[in-house]
């Protein structure tokens, strides 16, 4: 998708900034507000999906040098272990634990092990949305 | 506990293999596997002693209570056998294969698989409990397949893989069924608890149908006819996996599982008559067979399949003894079962030791054709001795322990066929007129492996390489093996007392104890039937082994020439046709059509059991209804009306994108932020997928379709939406449970979370989000590998690198 559309490409610099920013809050929002792996993945994928519109696939690929079918599977492998470590410790299989932690800059803050989980949906989001799209690009 | 941990001690070693091998990325890391069964068999070895003097090693860590599914193993003196082989040859093996295999083999593939199938094996034998032997059974059929198609750029070596997997499989889930059947009468998946149940089993309806599944289990991992059509082609495996798996243990897994349910099925005359006699026919069609082959390879597992069919026709005779009714009968009867136990144990000995030279002839010379070889007595002197040791025992002669077990089987074959509890007549004398033939055949072909081998002319101009003697770690393993075939004959009754003879109250519970139980073996027993039918074999072998090429023409007549892989071929080819023709009957190619099919299919399944039901109650009580939501009902209204209308593929994709962005808007009436979010985003990007692909569809051409068709469609489309708007304005005001939703109200104090939604997918019903990841990254890798991996144009044949 090699354009000439530089109104576009000027815009989507900043945008696609914007757009991530939007999606690492919607992700680590997701616990008390709308938000959550599954939409802050979809957005993340989507900041991807308009840089790839913009640029083509090599200029992007050289500033994100990621194999997104491994990003993928990092993810689905996250999700399932984080899982498995309430197991060993004796929890039925995939139950969270949560507290609330004095942290030195953030103040009392509540850390909770679904984050991880969450993390593994938001990845496997990511690849799977760019592994199709790339594949689907790349057969042309 | 040992016991657990010796079990799964192989399939850690397997999983750390891969590992290692980036360390030691050549042979020597067979010397690292080689630990693994050695320390197995020195564990086995010190319990020995306790086994024999009639302890038992049980141990039961639960598993899945509810199911009746426990861990439980138990070593007694039938699992001892089978575990003293499986690490026992298991090290032999694994010691030859470090010479055998070229360090460009995938080694770290090959040890892996290796010790998978040891584990498996050990779980088979040692297994208490119905499921977990079945596990393991299965665990045996997936590493024997991974074996064998170990070097799978070869055509044979995938096509017997897969065979092999086929009708194990077929037969292990038949014996499945048949657990299932006997955890039915019985209530109970642990074996010793059926066995002591089973008196009262045999007058259950599913009693016979259970017998004969496990009977089939058995038949087809044991490679009993007709079922042993996969055993020849499992010889495209590397060697040492022909010696291991397809001839020392897990062929021998149906025997374990005949002897094992024989306390339960034993006594019973279908069980006596079908044992016996597919026993017996596989006994003579293997080793008739046998006789033709020219592949060394193919002539050794032709020769496993009659051996498997000699010891399983044993274990028939010996379950006549559990009807019989004198003392004196009973133990009689009981001999052929020891027999058959003794004869298992040598038959791993010299057959381990046959393929193992057999190996060697093909390392050093590059061919295992009986047409090209001849005259390497000279050449390689070790192998030739060693093969003499093998092929002699196996032919029954003395002093090596082959003539043992053959003679202890005519004798058995006599006692039967003289008197037993089933039959009064003649019937029964098929046996040993049956086992002499085939002995005779055997005998044959032992005196090809040892001439057409090692003796006659030499035959240089067909082989392209100068053969001589194998290395010295290659002669290791089947000198120790033939150490074991001589020091058997010369100490039978230490095997019988400490190996065979305490498995025997495990195969004939009932009669533990009676004296003569546990025969003493003598080589020479004066000049009685069995002596004199050994004879008769020699002669007659001789015989038919000199003027061989004179009688050959008869394998070129039927039913002689009749091979069963006609019928698997058949069978194979004859699904693959059915199921593409059926296949091709609704896979059109055409989207609508499979939207067709599947909107019937919710038609007839959801709407009508709800319609029967009389579950539809639509709720048609309204709310107030803001003008804003009708502004958007309406608007959605008319695009959904317009869509089938539009001239453009354009005008139908925005139309599309209105209605997903309504979608949208009334995901936020109704507050349900996050859903709105990611529909918003869901459809953001769908447009850019359309985008992509919009270059490359097709003119959007009007529809041709004939009018009954189109009317047809309509009224499944209209079916459809009206189940689902019927659907949702039931639940409305459907209160049949109490509403689940209080509890996760609280997800504050049980998630830390105030968002409810994410609590529910994060936390609460997290199982659900974490398999439907996992769904998304396998449809993420389908699409990949559909587009990007697709064979190129004219490159068609991946298989063929």
């Amino acid at each position: 998708m090699k354009g000439n559309d530089v109104i576009l490409r000027t815009v989507s610099r900043i945008v696609v900034f914007i757009i991530l920013t939007f999606g690492v809050e919607l992700f680590l929002s997701g616990h008390n507000n709308p938000g959550g792996g599954f939409i802050g993945g979809l957005v993340l994928s989507s900041a991807l999906v308009l840089l790839y519109v913009v640029f083509d696939i090599e200029t992007v690929h050289q500033g994100v040098p990621l194999d997104f079918k491994k990003v993928a599977a990092f993810g689905a492998m996250l999700a399932v272990l984080s899982g498995t470590a309430a197991a060993v410790l004796g929890h039925p299989f995939l139950s969270q634990g949560f507290g609330y932690f004095d942290l030195p800059i953030f103040g009392v803050t509540e850390l909770t092990t679904v984050t991880i989980f969450e993390a593994g949906v938001a990845l496997t989001v990511i690849g799977t949305v760019e592994t199709i799209i790339l594949s689907i690009s790349k057969d042309v | 506990m040992l016991v657990v941990l010796g079990v799964f001690f192989p399939f850690a070693a397997a999983g750390l293999i891969p590992l290692l091998y980036r360390l030691i990325p050549n042979r020597r890391i067979g010397w690292f596997v080689m630990a693994v069964p050695l320390v197995l068999f020195a564990g086995l070895l010190s319990i020995v002693p306790g086994i024999a003097a009639g302890k038992t090693a049980n141990v039961t860590v639960p598993w899945i209570p509810d199911a009746g599914i426990d861990l439980a193993f138990h070593i007694d003196g039938l699992s001892m056998i089978f575990g003293l082989l499986i690490t026992g040859v298991g090290s032999l093996v694994v010691l030859y294969s470090i010479h055998y295999l070229s360090e460009r083999e995938s080694l770290g593939h090959f040890y892996a698989y290796l010790l998978l199938f040891m584990g498996a094996m050990l779980g088979v034998v040692f297994s208490d409990n119905l499921m977990v032997l079945y596990a393991f059974w299965e665990l045996t059929s997936i590493s024997s397949f991974l074996l064998i198609a170990f070097w799978y750029h070869r055509k044979g070596s995938r096509y017997g893989a897969r065979k092999s997997m086929l009708i194990t499989v077929f037969g292990g889930i038949g014996m499945l069924a048949g657990f299932l059947m006997l955890y039915s009468m019985t209530g109970t998946f642990s074996i010793r608890e059926t066995i002591t149940l089973a008196p009262e089993l045999s007058e259950q309806p599913l009693y016979l149908a259970a017998m004969i599944l496990v009977m089939l289990g058995a038949f087809t991992k044991s490679a009993q006819f007709p079922f042993h059509i996969w055993l020849p082609d499992a010889m495209e495996a590397p060697t040492p996996v022909s010696a291991y798996l397809h001839s020392a243990t897990m062929v021998k897994a149906g025997i374990y599982l005949i002897a094992r349910f024989t306390p339960i099925f034993g006594g019973e005359s279908t069980w006596f008559w079908t044992v016996s006699l597919i026993g017996i026919v596989t006994l003579l069609w293997g080793s008739f067979n046998a006789v033709k082959q020219n592949d060394l390879k193919a002539l050794l597992a032709y020769s496993t399949i009659s051996q498997l069919g000699l010891i399983m026709s044993l274990l028939g005779f010996g379950s006549a003894a559990l009807a019989a009714g004198t003392d004196a009968e009973q133990v009689l009867l009981a001999q052929a079962g020891f027999a058959a136990l003794f004869y298992m144990v040598n038959h791993s000995t010299f057959k381990g030791l046959l393929f193992m030279i057999v190996g060697i002839v093909d390392h050093e010379l590059g061919t295992r054709d009986i047409r090209r070889l001849g005259g390497l007595m000279a050449l390689m002197p070790v192998s030739f001795t060693l093969a003499v040791i093998g092929s002699f025992s196996m032919a029954g002669l003395p002093p090596f322990n082959g003539f043992l077990g053959k003679e202890m089987f005519f004798q058995a074959a006599v006692t039967v066929s003289s008197g037993n509890p089933f039959t009064a007549d003649g019937a029964a004398l098929l046996f040993p007129v049956v086992g002499w033939i085939a002995s005779v055949f055997t005998f044959i072909y032992c005196m090809i492996i040892v001439y057409r081998t090692f003796l006659g002319p030499r035959q240089p101009e067909k082989v392209d390489r100068l053969p001589h003697e194998a290395p010295k770690g290659m002669l290791v393993s089947p000198a120790v093996l033939a150490l074991f075939v001589v020091g058997i004959f010369f100490f039978p009754n230490l095997a019988g007392k400490y190996l065979i003879g305490p498995a025997m109250p495990a195969v004939f519970p009932t009669l533990a104890g009676k004296p003569g139980l546990v025969p003493h073996i003598q080589a020479w027993h004066g000049f009685n039937t069995p002596l004199l039918m050994t004879i008769g074999v020699i002669a007659a072998g001789i015989i038919l082994f000199v003027t061989f090429r004179h009688w050959r023409l008869i394998y070129r007549f039927p039913p002689f020439r009749w091979n069963l892989d006609t019928v698997y071929r058949g069978l194979i080819g004859g699904m693959e046709t059915g199921s593409t023709l059926i296949t091709k009957r609704y896979m059109s190619g055409n989207l609508r059509d499979y939207f067709v099919y599947i909107y019937v299919f919710f038609l007839a399944a959801a709407g009508g059991s709800l319609f029967l039901k009389g579950a539809f109650k639509p709720d048609f009580r309204m709310e107030t209804i803001a003008v804003y939501e009708v502004t958007f009902v309406l608007i959605m209204t008319f695009a959904a009306l317009a869509m089938p209308f539009v001239k453009s593929r354009i005008t139908a994709t925005l139309l599309n994108g209105v209605l997903g962005y309504s979608i949208a808007i009334f995901f936020i009436f109704f507050r349900a932020p996050d859903l709105a979010l990611t529909q918003t985003v869901i459809e953001t990007v769908t447009t850019v997928l359309f985008l992509l692909c919009f270059h490359f569809l097709p003119d959007w051409k009007p529809e041709r379709a004939p009018a009954r068709t189109k009317i047809i469609n309509g009224l499944i489309a209209l079916g459809a939406g009206a189940v689902v708007t019927g659907f949702a304005l039931t639940v409305k005001g459907y209160v049949v449970f109490d509403s689940i939703s209080g509890y996760f109200e609280d997800s504050y104090t049980l998630a830390g979370g105030k968002n409810i939604v994410n609590a529910i997918l994060g936390d609460f019903r997290a199982f659900d989000t974490m398999l439907e990841v996992v769904v998304l990254f396998i449809a993420g890798i389908g699409v990949y590998t559909l587009i990007v991996l697709k064979a190129k144009k004219g490159g068609g044949d991946i298989e063929g690198k």
